[in-house]
């Protein structure tokens, strides 16, 4: 199918988020996060092939068809109420995360365990941030450029942020203590900043390549209706 | 309500000037104090104030000859609101009011939150600054030591669902109404040692009055806290970084909500080189409004080498 997309409010900011497979409405969506200066796949990724619901993809603010803001002013937390836009108008949602998409996705499971079933941190653009430590010093003011996507203020902004190992784990800890899940986060990533070694090595956290970690959550998915 | 809507304070003068800067089109409020032809004093607001409450201090360091300039960081006094707010988003904004002022090195007189900011802005755009002033804005790792992991986590987390709930409800959100003194009641908890007539001032210079009632001008999206993965170590970083002429003074009232806790021994190994940190057991966090003509006499004092 071509993908169909609908408008979310953010604030006075619109999303765009895709759906790229209807797939079984009674099942759970799959969201997909893109990675820094990215946007949503047009088509569903082969490594979707065995999610059984609806598989959908959100442009961040700044990103593919979402608004622009003025002056920038991003930060992973903020991309994070991105998602949580999505959580509130399509209800829990398993999440697959790209580079910049899986820090996002990590922080929102913290945020939200009762919302997120199940993340999946992989590769892609941006996963490393600006590090475990601030990086130097680096001020400039931009020239405002409205329709240009991916914003420039959102490089240099999300290609900058601060990632402590410690800040991952603590999100890593709510949402393990509070999901359903008995491991809701899933590593497919095969780059490891610093932050991500240390979710990988936590016991609580299982290690697929993507393709099986977007089946384990499948299966997941399906385990209450074969118990019921 | 009360039938007089105007409030005076002993010492507070409106800004002789206004103007907007435009900070990559967000559009902020820039109040001037002073001798337009005067050297440029750059004075920084922390959070939740707003460059008015510089009524009093600013007209005491403009009448010693310095051109007096503040503004209102995004989504605060009579600046834009903005979509998205950030750290970085800040110190982008002070360099577009500072770089509209001048194109010379300025001195820079900041206080708390944006005095923190002012650090890493300096570190890393050293040339704007001749001389910096950092008023109580000096956050250590030391601070705050009574929390322990498990309670810091617990907060975190409150804190992280309270701000994503706040998001969903953004476009509802508006400041509650009240009366002058009822909105100087409230902002009491936080300012405790300053006198009530000055909150009440306050009031109306930095809320707007609409027909049920005065109402902050603040984004109500903006609170107190924030989240992130910000740490008080850094700003020490900037600190120890900094090239310019250098005075940091600390508030030891340790009961005060605002302040940011740190002890002379917490700073001291990271003043930068010449670096001055004096320190008053009686002033509480905002010492320039609690103490004025006391920090005006120790700002200009150090400042008068740099004019």
């Amino acid at each position: 199918m071509s993908r169909r997309t609908e408008v979310l409010a953010q604030g006075r900011l619109r999303l765009a988020l895709h759906t790229l497979a209807e797939g079984d409405p009674d099942r759970r969506p799959l969201l997909l996060l893109h990675g820094l200066g990215e946007s949503s796949p047009r088509a569903r990724p082969l490594w979707t092939e065995g999610w059984p619901g609806p598989v959908l993809a959100l442009d961040f603010t700044g990103h593919g068809e979402s608004d622009v803001p003025v002056a920038g002013g991003y930060t992973p937390e903020a991309l994070m109420a991105d998602v949580d836009a999505v959580l509130a108008a399509r209800g829990p949602c398993t999440v697959v995360g790209r580079g910049l998409g899986a820090w996002v996705a990590l922080l929102v499971a913290g945020a939200r365990p009762a919302l997120v079933c199940g993340v999946v941190l992989a590769d892609g653009s941006g996963l490393a941030g600006g590090g475990a430590e601030p990086p130097s010093s680096y001020v400039e003011v931009l020239r405002p450029e409205p329709e240009r996507r991916p914003d420039p203020f959102a490089l240099v902004e999300l290609s900058r942020d601060v990632r402590p190992p410690d800040y991952a784990l603590d999100h890593l800890r709510f949402a393990v203590e509070d999901s359903e899940l008995e491991h809701p986060v899933v590593v497919s990533a095969r780059v490891r900043p610093a932050w991500l070694e240390a979710v990988a090595a936590d016991v609580d956290v299982v290690e697929l390549p993507l393709d099986e970690a977007v089946t384990y959550f499948a299966d997941g998915d399906r385990r209450p209706a074969i118990d019921g | 309500m009360a039938d007089d809507e105007t409030r005076t304070f002993p010492g507070a003068r409106p800004p002789d000037r206004s103007r907007r800067v435009s900070s990559s089109g967000l559009g902020l409020q820039v109040n001037e104090w002073g001798d337009p032809d005067a050297p440029i004093l750059g004075l920084v607001h922390g959070g939740f104030d707003f460059s008015r409450t510089f009524d009093v201090f600013a007209p005491m360091l403009a009448d010693a000859g310095w051109r007096v300039v503040a503004w209102d960081a995004r989504g605060h006094g009579d600046s834009d609101h903005a979509d998205l707010y950030s750290w970085g988003a800040n110190l982008r904004d002070h360099l577009a009011v500072i770089t509209s002022a001048s194109d010379e090195p300025i001195v820079v007189v900041a206080h708390s939150k944006g005095a923190s900011e002012m650090l890493e802005l300096l570190a890393g755009r050293p040339a704007i600054c001749k001389a910096f002033v950092d008023l109580d804005g000096l956050p250590s790792p030391f601070s705050a030591p009574d929390i322990n992991d498990r309670e810091r986590r617990r907060l975190r987390r409150a804190d992280l669902a309270a701000s994503l709930d706040r998001r969903r409800r953004r476009t509802e959100l508006r400041r509650r109404p009240d009366t002058i003194e009822g909105l100087a009641a409230r902002r009491a908890p936080m300012n405790p040692r300053l006198p009530r007539e000055w909150l009440e001032y306050l009031v109306t210079v930095g809320a707007r009055r609409d027909p049920d009632g005065w109402r902050w001008k603040i984004d109500p999206v903006l609170h107190l806290g924030g989240f992130g993965p910000w740490r008080p170590a850094w700003s020490m970083q900037n600190l120890a970084s900094l090239s310019m002429p250098f005075l940091g003074v600390l508030s030891g009232v340790a009961d005060e909500p605002m302040g940011w806790k740190s002890r002379p021994q917490d700073v001291e190994p990271f003043l930068p080189p010449g670096g001055r940190l004096e320190h008053f057991d009686d002033i509480g966090h905002f010492l320039h409004i609690e103490q004025p003509r006391r920090m005006a006499d120790l700002v200009l004092e150090f400042l008068e080498p740099h004019r």
